[in-house]
């Protein structure tokens, strides 16, 4: 194994609710999703109707920027709803399941044989090709690149973020027949980063380049580990899969079936009891949270995150679980007013900065809310985002240049090398309030039209 | 919550559409300063950190409190009188100056504010202290309002306001000040209260101050300790190299202010001053000059301002180092201004973002040829 990747900047942020190693089979739930809003810059082409049986693995939709990528039903049933929002636009497509669950078949590939265009083809047909990402930019990839490298992230240092290890336990064979896909794709290396003293079985994983890594969120992050391994110059293409994505590429491989299930954490502190529930992709957040909130007092709800509390998308009691979650956090709602709480001591709420206790109570655990804290102000703490961001960038003059629409400047200063995740933490301490992940969003969505 | 629903019952009134709508920004910093507001996140990171602009600023006051009460004793000491009464003197002397400068720049910054429609932003709290405590303690009231207004308008506002401008605010103030009425703001009087009020005695009291001995004779008549301690006359808070230390050690500690710009202040200006020390310009120990003037209260609380100061790291040695050293280099060869502390910091502040430039550059030429370097 090659050296440990020691990252100093970063933060854990210590959440009440964090899921305990018991793991409950979710039930079969009535129906299931599929959200063109999970991805970015997907516009979704319709194929089927309402009413028409698919089965798991069935396209749904594909997307008119990327038109050989389809969007495939994790279910096999019948296409209940095309939920539209405003202007018409696409906001998810339903399927009620069947009790009985088919998939498409596909032929079982001989990897050692197989072309890369015939592996591309199996993962395009089956929608598992929507789990590949491309960057820069996080945008699902182009079957007509060849990346450089591609790029997997073994654990997750969010707040409250599953284990890895525990949610992939009995998915080892999986896992490295997805490697092995994996390997096909890219003209150079599979990099799997693991973390140092709890790479648990993942350690094992072989026909990779294997990377420790040690320090806080968002060490975790592949956008991080990219920029320690082997950066994203201009013109680069690399491509990173989740770990949990990975296997589900192994199970198609394998079997030649669609098999989406995954295993999920329920964390929080608005949730009676946090573990693992195993569901299929694109199951109803009420299957999981079902009796699992905690009662709130008159006058308070909660705030349901499909993902963790720093890059998670806020969804509805009756929404829909994101494909690209890992775990589903309930914290409470703050919509409340504090009386001079911004002199007050607030030794329940976490701080990075001194002028708070938290610092010296660095085991404490929170139950934070989703209160501002502040009003939004333009930047005025210089040299507090740097911290935050592992990478050798300067976050303030990049968001600066995202502001002006500088081109050239988002260039140099590092805007291929991050996405929304990679600097969340910069927005969760920034006294400004600035909605930084969303001003970054922006600054990628002009480099897509612009280059 | 009896409050809270007053303020409930008279918010209508005061948004965009209600009578006295066009007092909406005003209406709405009082708010905000008595609740923090019930927004909650809408986009991005669900959880915040409960650290916003209204307590980092509360928290520059809090440090600048030892300087302002030591000032006040020693606008009273220095008059003659002594103990509580001295306190007590300075304290009455001063709260019209005080006053004077958070009603019109904090008027200025309401009208601008409801003008761009936004919320009050926090800074002038800071700058509105910083003013009073930078200024000679018998400066016309009337001359600080045109300073303050100066400095609000041309210091800050024309940039876009809070975050925007280039030069720091409170600096601005007293450069305006100095320069426009540079008769009354020198000399020897200045530096002293001329209220006859609680047995004071202002009559024919008089003197240069330490810097400015220093600048001519090359001596100065205080104890090293009575600088160190700020029983010298000078700008209002500005003499209490301890007190200043004070405050300091807690915007360090809450990291509000860069250790790195306030330390290299300090290097800098100590270097130049064992310079002309060495060189024979100079016969009084280099770290007078730390404790004489505003050197001690610019490296604290006006080089580190994070706007105007330098933003990235290395930045910040530069540009502490040369505020520092510069400031020395005026006050010893420069024979007009004795104090060379704000035209250093302000012609730093002017060059800031060209040192920023050129390290945010090497960072882009060095991640473009790592990048070469791998494979």
């Amino acid at each position: 194994m090659s050296e440990i990747i020691k990252l100093r900047k970063g933060l854990d942020i210590n959440l009440q609710g964090k899921a305990t190693e018991s793991l409950v089979e979710a039930p079969m739930a009535a129906t299931y999703a599929v959200s063109p809003l999970d991805y970015e810059n997907v516009t979704p082409k319709l194929l089927v109707k309402v009413g028409d049986k698919v089965k798991a693995g069935t396209p749904l939709f594909f997307d008119k920027n990327n038109t050989r990528v389809v969007y495939t039903s994790p279910v096999s049933g019948t296409v209940s709803a095309v939920n539209r929002g405003e202007k018409r636009k696409i906001l998810n497509v339903t399927v009620e399941a069947d009790k009985e669950q088919v998939s498409e078949e596909f032929a079982v590939l001989d990897l050692k044989k197989a072309s890369r265009e015939e592996v591309i083809e199996m993962l395009l047909k089956s929608g598992l090709w929507t789990m590949i990402l491309q960057r820069p930019y996080g945008i699902v990839a182009n079957p007509a690149d060849e990346p450089k490298a591609l790029f997997v992230s073994a654990f997750d240092s969010a707040p409250l973020a599953p284990c890895m290890n525990f949610a992939l336990k009995g998915e080892q064979a999986n896992l490295q027949k997805g490697l092995e896909v994996l390997s096909l794709l890219a003209a150079g290396n599979v990099h799997l980063s693991v973390r140092a003293n709890a790479a648990g079985e993942m350690a094992a994983l072989k026909g990779v380049k294997m990377h420790t890594f040690e320090g806080k969120h968002p060490v975790g992050n592949v956008g991080v580990q990219i920029h320690h391994i082997d950066p994203i110059a201009k013109g680069d293409i690399v491509w990173t899969v989740a770990i949990q994505d990975v296997a589900a590429i192994g199970r198609l491989f394998s079997t030649g079936k669609v098999d989406l299930h995954k295993v999920i954490a329920l964390t929080g502190s608005e949730v009676e009891k946090p573990q693992y529930y195993r569901i299929i992709s694109g199951a109803p957040v009420a299957s999981v949270l079902e009796g699992q909130i905690k009662k709130q007092a008159e006058g308070d709800s909660v705030r349901i995150i499909s993902g963790n509390v720093l890059t998670g998308k806020k969804v509805e009691a009756d929404g829909y679980i994101t494909a690209t979650a890992s775990q589903i956090t309930v914290i409470p709602e703050g919509d409340k007013y504090e009386m001079l709480g911004w002199i007050a001591p607030r030794t329940h709420r976490f701080s990075v900065s001194r002028s708070y206790f938290s610092w010296l109570c660095p085991k404490k655990q929170y139950k934070l809310d989703t209160n501002l804290n502040g009003g939004v102000r333009p930047f005025v703490m210089a040299g507090l985002f740097e911290e935050y961001l592992p990478m050798d960038i300067y976050p303030m003059y990049l968001f600066k240049a995202i502001i002006a629409g500088d081109i050239d400047k988002m260039e140099n200063l590092g805007i291929y090398e991050i996405l929304e995740e990679d600097i969340a933490l910069c927005e969760f301490v920034d006294p400004s309030k600035t909605e930084i992940q969303q001003l970054v969003r922006d600054g990628i969505n002009l480099m897509i039209k612009e280059c | 919550m009896g409050l809270r629903k007053i303020v409930d019952n008279v918010k209508p009134t005061f948004s965009e559409g209600g009578k006295f709508g066009f007092l909406a920004s005003l209406f709405d910093a009082i708010e905000t300063f008595l609740f923090v507001p019930n927004t909650t996140t809408k986009k991005g990171a669900h959880v915040r950190d409960c650290n916003d602009m209204k307590r980092t600023m509360f928290f520059v006051v809090l440090a600048l409190i030892p300087a302002f009460l030591f000032g006040c004793y020693n606008t009273g000491s220095q008059v003659g009188l002594e103990g509580f009464a001295a306190l007590m003197y300075g304290l009455v002397r001063v709260l019209p100056m005080l006053a004077v400068s958070y009603v019109v720049g904090l008027g200025i910054e309401v009208i601008y504010a409801q003008i761009r429609k936004e919320e009050v932003a926090e800074g002038y709290f800071v700058t509105g202290f910083l003013i009073p405590m930078i200024m000679p303690v018998s400066t016309p009231l009337w001359m600080v309002a045109l300073g303050v207004a100066f400095a609000v308008i041309f210091g800050k506002e024309v940039f876009g306001g809070t975050g925007m401008n280039i030069f720091n605010p409170a600096l601005v103030a007293r450069a305006f000040v100095f320069f426009a009425f540079t008769p009354q703001m020198s000399g020897e009087k200045v530096w002293y209260s001329d209220w006859t009020m609680m047995g004071a005695q202002v009559d024919g009291v008089s003197g240069a101050t330490a810097l400015e001995q220093l600048a001519t004779t090359g001596q100065m008549q205080w104890s090293v300790m009575d600088a160190f301690l700020g029983f010298i006359p000078g700008s209002f808070g500005e003499t209490s190299t301890l007190c200043i230390l004070l405050g300091g050690a807690l915007l360090l500690y809450t990291g509000i202010a860069s250790w790195r710009t306030m330390l290299s202040v300090f290097v800098g200006g100590l270097a130049m001053g064992y310079l002309f020390q060495a060189v024979g310009l100079t016969d009084y120990p280099a770290y007078y000059h730390l404790l004489v003037g505003g050197f001690a209260f610019g490296a604290v609380f006006m080089a580190t301002d994070p706007v105007t100061s330098a933003q990235t790291n290395v930045g910040k040695y530069i540009v502490g180092f040369m505020t520092g050293a510069l400031a020395v280099l005026v006050r010893v060869v420069n024979p007009a201004y004795p104090e060379g502390m704000m035209l250093a910091i302000l012609f730093m502040n002017a060059l800031a973002p060209t040192v920023d430039y050129f390290v945010v550059e090497a960072n882009i030429n060095r991640r473009k040829n790592r990048i070469k370097t791998v494979k």
